[in-house]
């Protein structure tokens, strides 16, 4: 068909316009203004529509959003070439040595893929400290470069301008002012330094003195050393102030007075404390006697006297001592915390009266780890002051803070003509200083220790060095053009026949050093003792905490947060004082609506110093008239962790009367334990010495219900389906609290274990700690129920006195963590069965399940579950390790970091468990009772916490669950745990 | 046809006829709203907003905004929650028990208090979805067939038979009104003039599922009511029941106790009656209901008030004797620190609100008077919101080891959802006095005859 139909778009081209056509051939008529539009000047001027707003806004956010829907990519990079003792997933074990300066331990370090992630023991006992200290080596505090005058170098140029001013020194002393030094190759490199630079001296100093003991010791005995104490062989000890347990010299001394104290061999030492604060060792005593520090030294006199000649004591608080002393003549032990010289001379009289030496104490075993004199420092500070000083070097000091008499010091310093600090952190001290030369971590570093005689140990490193630093013998050693020390150390060790590989390898080796010679003891010289107590006013004690010690660490947040075994406050540290001293003072403790502790702020004022705004802690058992300050808080330097944390206590170390001025204001404080007695239930369950022996089962007496077939206890009465734990393993836990110090070291443990986040003062404030495990402390009450009923007191108003603490009251600690129970409330009310029972004995909590309604926290009868308030990593309000690059390097990789809304608990580190059995599997055997470790077993220090399968009639853990002291927490439930406890045992009548 | 003695005081007053009543009932449907409507809208809208807002933010940010610990791991949240499903109670003892025992004077108000139970209830489920820490995965709660291996829920636990009470309860509630509403509906629908409102006729004729009047309408509008009303009956004892178990199954003190269902019911049917006042009172002054809505319903109601919140205080001395008689010092101790602890004043609070005020109704005028009734009515509704938060809170703050013993505070954020449920609340029920026949016109009607004041005379 012909197609004569003709389309056109309008008329002009129906009509062949030749407009239309030229059009037609040439779309865009005009040239698009692009060059226009986008020139400089004319973009800026060109104005955006309502419309182009709307769509340019729904493009970005349409285009935000997809780009948000990507899920986020985390690079993990293969090893190009695998190193051959790195097996992804497996954990390597390094033997090394840690000592920073306060602490020392010979420890074993748990490496996983390069990382040291964990800290066990190895030859020595641990402390939280130690445990903690894994995280303080990827602490992004630390320097990571060389400093001159504050700004980055390199390791050439500092070195080149630090030798050349060492050599034109002009005749002027080099001062090495270190901590106590316990390194053979650091003293033999001093010896070389001094070789090369003329006029070298090397000074010691202990951030907490313990020149009395060092000082009395090289008067009697002439040697100026610490003295090895047996507290396993002594029947009596008998300390004043001193807190052995905690952290008076040697972290040994408590495994040691626990091995003393075991009621089931019979043999269970008396301890007496006599002390200001009360103490970790204080909480632990027989019997606890509260005084002022004045009155340390007549006691001491009054002890000696009567001891010496035979008569009874004036202060009949001494008469029981006195005859226990007497009736264990080489087998007891008087130890003193004094920092005086005469105290500590007849505490050594006492003790040589006692025929002590050479039974309980031994000088011919001596320890080195505290060698630090006062008086030389004092001496340098004036040296410094007038000039004579060229060089002054630190090494792990920090002396700007914790002198007391940092201001003349710093003042001093600035007349040095070069100052050199090795310190890991631009701290107080360094950045005062012209050249910081950062040093390695310990667990970065090579070196050698050697703690008592006879002991040597070695330290290796287990990661590289994360930073630009050098080990402080390395650039010694570079200083006098030397090889480089790991050489050196080794070629130092070699040379006097240590096998050098096996000694690496197990961390320590044994060389039998010379018998040091000791002089007879020198007799007393009668005029030390003291009859008067000339004192009153309110005297100061100044104490260290459990978690941080001196402060070297202070920057480290899981120290931090460890709630003191004594007050349960984290965060702070604040004026303790007994309570009827506070009422004389006006001074207060209360809880506001949401529990949280508040307390009064005072100044203190002594010696013409003046602390500002201290927080006040009523403490009981402080002795009236008393004070106690922690050290190791108010650090300016360190890290966002510590610094404007508390107080620096260090200014009033020697201080002895203070005054104490009320001001406005209330300090908010942290503390994890709101009410401190066990308001007359049977929770810790105690019993005494001689009972015990009697029936061991003493103390110990089951909840039972009258029921038609007569009394039974809970567990006759169960209402539960049993659940078929006869066949394979059964895992349990047992507690002993009579070994239980209360020190805290396992809450480290497990926190480092199990990447439990650190939550800060606020949220600990509001009960929201997360330690997986807790010690719980609980004050005697002088209210009982046995009182109440004597004096018709009516059960409101014995409730009400039930609260309040005795004045000296006896402490008790009480590990808690989940108990794991057989019939588990928390199991029960979960919607989702985010937590089931294992067929092993074990709660388990699926995270990944958890919708959080946190029913089972509410329906635990010992409150362990936490629960993920929010999210604690990678979240800008909570800045701790988990949000911090470096800090995430210590999480445990077989241990998932909990997200927010989800419950958390102990897991009885069912990952080391699991891959336990995989081992034993693998290797076609059963596994060992010893193999199977909680951390917080494996780390305690005193073998309180025993772990094993109790469906295993060898292990350890079966014949403590029939032990006649076993008993569960709260067993009128019944709710059946695989965690239970052993009665604690008090040796008083 | 339903015979009553002239004695007995009339329901339905102001001489009313059939038209007076279809007029009267319409009127809030079809007219504008006054001032005081709007008044209370916009502050309602507020608090709502500001809920929604702090929920936003507790999802966003997590449980840590609230004032909980690891001690007190519930406080406002699960007390709202059982508040507000208490509240619900008394629409479905209303127009389901009531109904049974053929009490006619609940005709008047059974519409509106199944509306609160409605809106009670929806405010009560938003809270254990938002208490969770992880509320994206709320669907884990619910038995649904799924990949991952034999994961399901757990049919041992209180929670879990709370979401199938509360689902139920929920819907057979919505049906029940909903079937109550469609002869109103269709009554609505023949009222609207399709030139004037066409989307409203065009709404409510579909709202009204072509309801005609029949008899044969009639009579199955009847059997369903009656076969509802019998299935709704369990459920006033059963929900609550249940809710309760979520503390009495437990073990903590204070928690762990038998008498928690019976205590439970009462206490809802108690706190329902109270907020079906507090309501009604208010809404006949706003919409005009005077005339049906009379003195003689609050009255009755006010009887019910007495005596169950005389049983109430019956099942608090209970507890306070079982503690005692039970000889367990743990339990002992939960009831005293209740009384004399550091939360007294919510113990004292709940007491006088809910055992001591109550007995007021004893007194004639009292009880018989709107503005006594209304003031008496929030003290229960304060007096029922602390007797859950001292179950909750006071059992939780000291329970087993005095070592984990702590307090709880709320923060902005647990006061602002609370208010914003309130305001949420209200949102809906104004919505529904303007959009819904407040008032069962289709039954009220089969009684004027026999109890409206005309006839009466």
């Amino acid at each position: 068909m012909k197609n004569n139909k003709k389309y056109w778009k309008g008329l002009a081209q129906l009509e062949n316009d030749s407009a239309i056509e030229k059009l037609s051939h040439n779309e865009f008529v005009e040239e698009l203004p692009l060059d226009d539009f986008l020139s400089e000047t004319n973009l800026s001027s060109t104005s955006t529509s309502r419309r182009d707003f709307l769509k340019f806004l729904g493009f970005s956010t349409a285009a935000a959003t997809l780009a948000s829907c990507e899920t986020p990519i985390v690079k993990s990079i293969p090893y190009v070439v695998k190193p051959d003792e790195i097996i992804p997933g497996v954990a390597n074990y390094y033997a090394t040595s840690i000592y920073d300066g306060r602490d020392y331990a010979s420890i074993l370090v748990k490496n996983r893929e390069g990382r040291p992630i964990k800290i066990e023991n190895n030859q020595t006992c641990t402390n939280a400290r130690v445990q903690a200290s894994v995280l303080s080596l990827y602490d992004s505090a630390r320097l990571r470069n060389p400093l001159k005058n504050g700004n980055d170098v390199d390791w050439s140029e500092i070195d080149l301008e630090i030798k050349e001013r060492l050599t034109n020194i002009n005749g002027k002393k080099i001062v090495l002012l270190t901590s106590t030094i316990i390194s053979p190759s650091i003293s033999n490199i001093f010896a070389d330094f001094s070789k090369r630079y003329p006029n070298v001296e090397h000074i010691m100093y202990d951030s907490v003195p313990y020149d009395g003991i060092l000082n009395a010791n090289k008067q009697s005995f002439g040697l100026r050393v610490i003295p090895a104490y047996d507290f396993e062989k002594a029947n009596v000890i008998v300390s004043f102030g001193a807190d052995f347990i905690g952290n008076w010299l040697n972290n040994d001394y408590s495994n040691d007075y626990i091995k003393g104290r075991n009621p089931k061999s019979g043999k269970m030492s008396k301890h007496y404390q006599i002390e200001t604060n009360l103490s970790l060792t204080g909480s632990n005593a027989d019997k606890r006697i509260a005084i002022k520090p004045s009155q340390q030294k007549v006691l001491l006199s009054d002890l000696y006297n009567s001891l010496a000649k035979g008569v009874s004591p004036n202060d009949n608080r001494l008469i029981e001592i006195v005859d226990g002393l007497r009736a264990n003549k080489g087998n007891s032990l008087v130890v003193c915390d004094s920092n005086d010289v005469s105290t500590q001379l007849i505490v050594n009289s006492i003790n040589s009266i006692l025929d002590n030496y050479g039974e309980t104490i031994s000088m011919k075993n001596p320890s080195f780890i505290r060698q630090g004199d006062t008086s030389k420092v004092n001496n340098l500070i004036n040296e410094m002051q007038n000039g004579s000083v060229g060089a002054l070097i630190t090494y792990k000091v920090n002396p700007s803070y914790n002198m007391y008499n940092a201001q003349e010091f710093n003042e001093a310093l600035s007349k040095v003509d070069l100052t050199i600090s090795t310190s890991l952190y631009h701290d107080e001290t360094a950045s005062l200083m012209q050249y910081v030369c950062p040093e390695h971590h310990n667990l970065e570093s090579w070196g050698d220790l050697h703690p008592s005689h006879n002991v040597y140990t070695l330290m290796q490193p287990t990661i590289a060095p994360l930073f630009n630093t050098r080990q402080f013998e390395e650039t010694l050693l570079n200083w006098i053009d030397r090889e480089d020390y790991y050489t050196y150390l080794s070629n130092f060790w070699r040379s006097k026949g240590v096998n050098w590989e096996k000694a690496v390898h197990d961390g320590f080796f044994s060389i039998s050093d010379v018998e040091p010679r000791t002089t007879q003891i020198t007799p007393l010289d009668l005029n030390v003792l003291s009859f008067e107590n000339s004192s009153n006013g309110i005297e100061i004690s100044i104490y260290e905490k459990i978690g941080i010690g001196d402060g070297t660490q202070a920057n480290n947040p899981w120290l931090q947060e460890f709630p003191d075994p004594i007050s349960r406050a984290c965060w702070d540290n604040y004026m303790t004082i007994s309570a009827s001293t506070a009422r004389k003072l006006n001074l207060k403790n209360w809880n506001v609506s949401n529990g949280a502790l508040n307390g009064s702020i005072v100044n203190i004022k002594a010696d013409n110093k003046i602390i500002e705004k201290v927080p006040v802690m009523i403490q009981p058992g402080q002795a009236n008239n008393t004070v106690g300050l922690a050290l190791g808080y108010g650090r300016q330097k360190s890290g966002k962790a510590a610094n404007n944390v508390g107080f620096n206590a260090y200014p009033l170390l020697n201080s002895k009367t203070i005054s104490i001025e009320l001001v406005e204001g209330e300090h908010e404080f942290a503390s994890i334990q709101l009410h401190h007695t066990m308001m007359g239930r049977d929770i810790v369950k105690e019993t005494t010495l001689s009972d015990f022996i009697k029936d061991p089962s003493s103390g110990n007496d089951r909840v039972t219900y009258p029921t038609f077939k007569g009394d039974l206890p809970a567990d006759k009465l169960s209402l539960y389906d049993e659940h078929d734990l006869k066949n394979g393993h059964f895992w349990n836990l047992s507690i002993d609290l009579t070994a239980c110090t209360g020190c805290g070291e396992c809450v480290i443990s497990c926190q480092a274990e199990n990447n439990v986040p650190v939550v800060g003062k606020e949220e600990i404030r509001k009960s929201r700690d997360m330690h997986w495990m807790r010690i719980d402390r609980y004050y005697s009450s002088d209210m009982t129920k046995e009182t109440a009923k004597e004096n018709n007191i009516s059960s409101i108003d014995m409730y009400k006195d039930m609260e309040e603490p005795s004045e000296n009251p006896e402490v008790v600690f009480q590990p808690v963590m989940c108990q794991h129970c057989n019939n588990a409330p928390c199991e029960n009310v979960c919607p989702v069965a985010a937590t089931t029972h294992s067929n092993e004995g074990l709660n388990q909590m699926t995270y990944n399940r958890c919708v959080g309604t946190r029913y089972c926290a509410n329906n635990c009868p010992y409150k362990v579950r936490r629960f993920n308030w929010f999210q604690y990593s990678d979240n800008d309000k909570f800045d701790f390790n988990m949000n911090d690059d470096f800090g995430k390097m210590v999480l445990n990789p077989d241990v998932v970091v909990r997200s927010r809304g989800v419950i958390e608990k102990c897991s009885m580190c069912i990952q080391k468990i699991q891959e336990l059995k995989l081992t034993a599997k693998n290797e076609g055997r059963p596994i060992l009772d010893e193999e199977a470790q909680t951390v917080c077993a494996s780390s305690c220090s005193t073998n309180a916490i025993v772990f094993g399968d109790a469906n295993n009639p060898e292990s350890e853990v079966s014949a403590l669950k029939t032990d006649p002291r076993a008993y569960d927490l709260l067993d009128h439930l019944n709710v059946n745990p695989s965690v239970f406890y052993q009665t604690k045992v008090r040796n008083k009548s | 046809m339903h015979k009553e003695s002239k004695i007995r005081d009339p329901l339905i007053l102001g001489n009313k006829t059939y038209h007076d009543i279809t007029r009267d009932i319409a009127r809030p449907v079809e007219g504008k709203a006054n001032k005081y409507w709007w008044i209370l809208f916009s502050l309602s809208a507020v608090l709502m907003l500001w809920g929604f807002a702090c929920m936003a933010y507790t999802i966003g940010t997590g449980i840590g905004t609230w004032g909980l610990n690891r001690t007190v791991d519930w406080a406002w949240d699960i007390t709202n929650f059982v508040w507000w499903i208490g509240i619900g109670h008394a629409g479905t003892l209303i127009s389901a028990v009531l109904l049974l025992f053929r009490q006619k004077w609940r005709m008047a108000i059974n519409r509106s208090a199944e509306a609160m139970t409605i809106f009670g209830v929806a405010q009560a489920a938003l809270f254990p979805l938002i208490h969770m820490g992880r509320p994206w995965l709320a669907y884990f709660v619910f038995p649904i067939p799924n990949q991952f291996g034999s994961l399901w829920v757990n049919f041992n636990s209180p929670l879990l038979w709370d979401v199938f009470a509360i689902s139920t309860y929920f819907s057979v509630s919505c049906v029940f009104w909903y079937i109550g509403l469609i002869p109103d509906f269709a009554m609505l629908r023949d009222r609207m003039d399709k030139t004037i409102a066409p989307m409203r006729k065009k709404l409510y004729t579909l709202m009204a599922f072509g309801w005609s009047g029949k008899a044969k309408h009639w009579q199955r509008f009847e059997e369903v009511s009656l076969v509802l009303a019998g299935l709704a009956t369990p459920l006033v004892f059963s929900v609550h029941s249940i809710v309760s178990m979520d503390f009495a199954t437990s073990i903590i003190p204070g928690w762990h106790t038998t008498i928690f269902p019976p205590y439970f019911v009462l206490g809802a049917l108690f706190s329902g009656f109270a907020m079906v006042e507090t309501l009604l009172i208010i809404m006949r002054k706003v919409v005009n209901m005077e005339a049906y809505i009379t003195i003689k319903h609050i009255e009755y109601m006010n009887v019910i008030i007495l005596f169950t919140g005389s049983l109430v205080g019956v099942a608090y001395i209970t507890e306070l004797f079982m503690a005692w008689y039970s000889g367990v010092e743990f339990e002992q101790y939960a009831f005293l620190n209740r009384a004399t602890g550091p939360y007294w004043w919510a113990y004292a609070s709940m007491m006088t609100c809910n055992v001591v005020i109550p007995q007021l109704y004893w007194i004639y005028k009292i009880r018989t008077s709107f503005v006594a009734t209304f003031i008496l009515s929030i003290f229960v509704n304060i007096g029922m919101w602390f007797e859950r938060f001292v179950i909750i809170v006071t059992s939780l703050h000291r329970d087993f080891l005095p070592s984990s013993w702590s307090m709880f505070s709320p923060t902005f954020v647990d006061i602002g959802i609370f208010l914003g449920t309130i305001g949420f609340f209200f949102v809906l029920f104004l919505l529904y006095s303007r959009a819904f026949p407040v008032v069962a016109q289709a039954e009220l009607k089969s009684i004027l005859k026999s109890s409206g004041s005309e006839y009466k005379k």
